[in-house]
């Protein structure tokens, strides 16, 4: 297998050329305000390095989605369905966002009767006719896309499902995202992603239309695919239709690549940048996920991201004079105009490091440049930061090994209490651009299950994970269960428990025995 | 003199009353948000202290019933919720003056609320729990032994039920949640009327209030980064029980009720001991080295360590930093009848109550 992995992060994009379970080539540039051009200078890199002929994949982790929440900018107007009128009719969707984005998206809600129960029956019959209604006011709108919330449509998707083809039989071009195709249970947080994904899809027919340029320009040939929250691949076309699910591909990224380049399964994950260091949790080689809520953009969502806690402590970090505080101010990218080593002003991170002669980068500094009780007292702060986060980020107690990766991975020290050892690894700098290159895929269940015994259940959501998993593009014979919660449900009747399975496997390619991919296949650029 | 609640009021009530909600209640954050949008469309609510009641003041106690996962689903709304006051008064052929919570403790703290948002009656600063309980029994109006019927459950679709007699809470409890089951697991309650009197001698006074000024408490010590769990101690006569992090969670499934129990491994003053907290649905009884310290009904609160918000036995997981509290229970609960409906025995354990404020 040979694969392309790039990473687009706040400061840097990174990419790699992956050959079979070595790094061949990496390369480095500065992100462009456009996203695309940095892409496509990274890829043209490597391509100096090595002709990149024989693809299997080339997976883009980017910024791009997030971005456009986060700044308000590039967003589809959208029209909002909900279905299960009269229930929840009091919290219309929007409710809890922050005004100035509600205003960029909201372009009209449409309340009408049907939904479900928790078990899967009707709330009451659809009505169609009032969702035809609504479909030709889009229309007459003028609006291109639309979001699709059920009540309980996790377990029942039928009313999104015949609503979509209402709203597709009146609207032939509308683009359609069914809330039950994106969340779980939870109707507010399903909604918010379905209406952030329903504002993404024409930002994302774009964005992958300029990668395919960008690398067909280059006489790349190779299917693409997009990383997603949860270090899993989506091809174009999936990508396209579920852009919310490529938000946050850049902590995951990185911890996956960490776990590869050290071949660790259980350990901790310290991401040291320019001017944080995430650390994260690696669980039978996977990021832990959060289990709660989680804020984009200040709306409220449930998505499977890992569970990454932020320090500020990076590269960039601003250094008091005395050594005893470090960051979380940063100099960012304007390390190389503002350090000491770079002949600068401001005291980093890098260049304490460099005093202590950890870390090789720019120029030399005069002998006492750096007094030696600054240096210890840096030392000692950098340790307790560390220290106390990797305690936090643990789920039991015992010691786990940290892998340091990240372009700042030189920051953290060889001895670590908690840590039963610091692993440094070769091509640390562009651990997150490896992960993008591991293209593993996934599939997800979250249901209901009512008086099955627990064998049952469990069998029956492992199997319908792993239907999930090919269809999306993975080799049926590597599949694994990764991830399994049983919670029983208070106050209702028999034994009702609700299981969430996942699964993962790699991605089927032509060489590889797998199912036929079917319409999730990458597409060839 | 009722006195009208701020939106301000409100929100801190959402973090006060999930903490007084003892691990169970369901989250008030629905109820915030219908709030919200009842105080921008110009509705206000007033409370008023159960002292200022006249003895034959007519009161409307409503609530939730049903699985909090089905809540996640059908929110509730302020329209149903009258709607069951409305269909109590018409069975009974008199209106109601004020409304009153069942549960402070969890979602049911804005039920009186989101009712008031509709019917514009005052609601009293005051409950029947004191916290959160799951079942209708286990609270003032049975300890009192005041009349266990009419109630009244309705659903969103039209469906409405009254309960003409039942001859025990116990019973009660058991036809409405039948009724609730058929209902989709969801139901908006009004329980059997009271009076003035009746709130004066069974309700745990003032309770709304107390939310609200815990919540406030602890949004200012996140706004000023302090430590919030000695603000949250300041404000209820509370102790600290123990701080370090959950290092096992175990949930068994049981009829209709979520049970199990969790270790917390200890930090700090609290270093290589360990503190089991059993549950089912809320926080029933605390263990430091397997020996029983704190018991329902005394109340038992798992917070976060840093932001001081409530953690619900729905959500717990392996490696959250908590703190642990308790605060001293209603003394309407203090009684022997108190007790057999919600001392240890009532919950399984055999064990007599002792309070770890009496040690």
């Amino acid at each position: 297998m040979r694969r392309v992995g790039i990473d687009v992060g706040g400061t840097n994009t990174d990419a790699v050329l992956l050959d079979g379970s070595r790094v061949a080539h990496s390369a480095k540039v500065t992100t462009t305000d456009d996203v695309t051009s940095g892409m496509r200078a990274a890829l043209a890199r490597l391509a100096d390095k090595q002709p990149l002929s024989n693809l299997d994949a080339i997976v883009v982790g980017t910024t791009h989605f997030i971005n456009a929440v986060v700044q308000r900018s590039e967003l589809e107007p959208v029209a909002a369905l909900r279905i299960g009128t009269p229930a929840s009719r009091s919290i219309p969707p929007y409710c809890d966002w922050p005004k100035d984005l509600r205003q960029t998206i909201d372009h009209g809600i449409w309340s009408v009767a049907g939904g479900h129960e928790y078990d899967g029956s009707p709330f009451l019959p659809l009505d169609e006719e009032a969702v035809r209604n609504a479909a030709v006011q889009m229309r007459d709108r003028g609006l291109r896309s639309i979001a699709i919330c059920g009540v309980f449509s996790p377990v029942n998707a039928e009313h999104e499902e015949r609503a979509a083809a209402i709203i597709r039989d009146v609207c032939p071009d509308m683009s359609i995202t069914c809330s039950s195709a994106l969340g779980r249970i939870g109707l507010l947080e399903r909604e918010n992603v379905a209406l952030l994904n329903a504002a993404l899809v024409h930002l994302a027919r774009r964005v992958t239309d300029a990668i395919v340029a960008a690398a067909r320009e280059l006489g790349v040939a190779a299917p693409l695919y997009f990383s997603r929250n949860d270090g899993t691949i989506a091809s174009i076309e999936d990508t396209v239709r579920q852009p919310v699910y490529s938000f946050a591909c850049g902590a995951t990224n990185s911890m996956r690549g960490g776990a590869f380049l050290s071949g660790l399964k259980e350990a901790i994950i310290a991401d040291v940048g320019g001017t944080t260091t995430d650390v994260g949790l690696l669980q039978n080689g996977f990021p832990r996920q959060a289990n709660s809520t989680v804020r984009i953009g200040e709306v409220r969502t449930l998505f499977r991201m890992p569970e990454v806690l932020s320090i500020g402590l990076g590269g960039g970090s601003r250094v008091s004079e005395d050594g005893s505080a470090v960051g979380p101010r940063s100099v960012g990218y304007q390390l190389a105009q503002k350090a000491r080593v770079f002949g600068g002003s401001t005291l980093t991170a890098t260049d304490v490091a460099v005093a202590r002669g950890s870390a090789k980068i720019g120029h030399a500094l005069e002998q006492g440049a750096v007094p030696l009780h600054v240096q210890h007292a840096f030392a000692q702060t950098c340790q307790g930061m560390l220290e106390d986060v990797i305690d936090r980020v643990k789920i039991k107690a015992g010691d786990l090994p940290v892998v340091a990766v990240g372009g700042a991975a030189f920051l953290v020290p060889d001895t670590l209490r908690g840590a039963s050892d610091v692993i440094r690894v070769a091509n640390a700098e562009c651990a997150n651009a490896v992960g993008a290159a591991l293209a593993q895929v996934a599939g997800e269940v979250d249901h209901i299950y009512k008086d099955a015994s627990r064998a049952e259940a469990l069998e029956d959501a492992q199997r319908r994970a792993c239907e999930r998993a090919v269809n999306a593009g993975a080799n049926a014979a590597t599949l694994e269960l990764t991830d399994v919660e049983e919670i029983p449900l208070a106050y209702l009747p028999g034994n009702s428990v609700r299981v969430r399975a996942r699964v993962i496997g790699s991605m089927a390619t032509a060489g590889s025995d797998g199912q036929p991919t079917g319409t999730s296949a990458g597409n060839t650029v | 003199m009722p006195k009208k609640l701020y939106i301000e009021d409100i929100e801190a009530l959402a973090v006060g009353a999930w903490i007084l909600g003892t691990g169970g209640g369901g989250n008030p954050y629905p109820g915030l948000l219908n709030m919200r949008q009842a105080y921008e469309a110009g509705c206000e609510v007033t409370l008023v202290d159960p002292d200022e009641l006249d003895d034959d003041a007519q009161v409307a106690t409503v609530a939730s019933q049903g699985a909090p996962i089905v809540g996640q689903e059908r929110m509730k709304d302020p329209q149903v919720i009258a709607r069951s006051v409305r269909a109590l008064e018409h069975y009974l052929g008199r209106d109601f003056g004020f409304l009153m919570s069942l549960e402070v403790g969890g979602g049911n703290a804005f039920y009186p609320l989101m009712a008031a948002s509709r019917l514009q009656y005052p609601v009293i600063d005051a409950d029947w729990m004191g916290r959160a309980y799951p079942e209708l029994q286990m609270t003032g109006l049975c300890a009192g032994g005041l009349q266990p019927y009419p109630l009244a459950s309705v659903d969103p679709r039209g469906q409405e039920v009254v309960i003409q007699n039942a001859t025990s809470w116990k019973w009660l409890e058991d036809i409405s949640r039948k009724v609730c089951t058929a209902f989709g697991s969801t139901t908006s309650i009004c329980l059997p009327p009271c009076d003035g009197g009746n709130v004066k001698q069974w309700g745990v006074p003032r309770t709304i209030s107390a939310a609200i000024r815990i919540g406030r408490a602890v949004r200012d010590a996140q706004r000023n980064n302090d430590n919030p769990v000695p603000v949250i101690l300041g404000e209820t006569n509370g102790m600290l029980l123990f701080h370090g992090k959950v290092v096992d969670v175990e949930r068994t499934p049981t009829n209709g009720f979520l049970r199990g129990a969790i270790k917390i491994g200890g930090s700090e003053e609290f270093d290589s001991m360990n503190m089991k907290i059993d549950f089912q649905n809320e926080w029933l009884l605390a263990s430091i080295d397997e020996e029983p310290k704190v018991m329902s009904p005394d109340l038992i609160c798992v917070l976060d360590a840093v932001s001081g918000e409530a953690i619900g036995t729905e959500a717990i997981r392996y490696g959250q930093r908590v703190a642990v509290i308790a605060m001293p229970p209603p003394d309407i609960f203090r009684t022997e009848e108190g007790l057999r409906l919600v001392g240890p025995e009532a919950f399984g354990y055999p064990m007599a109550f002792q309070s770890v404020f009496a040690q």
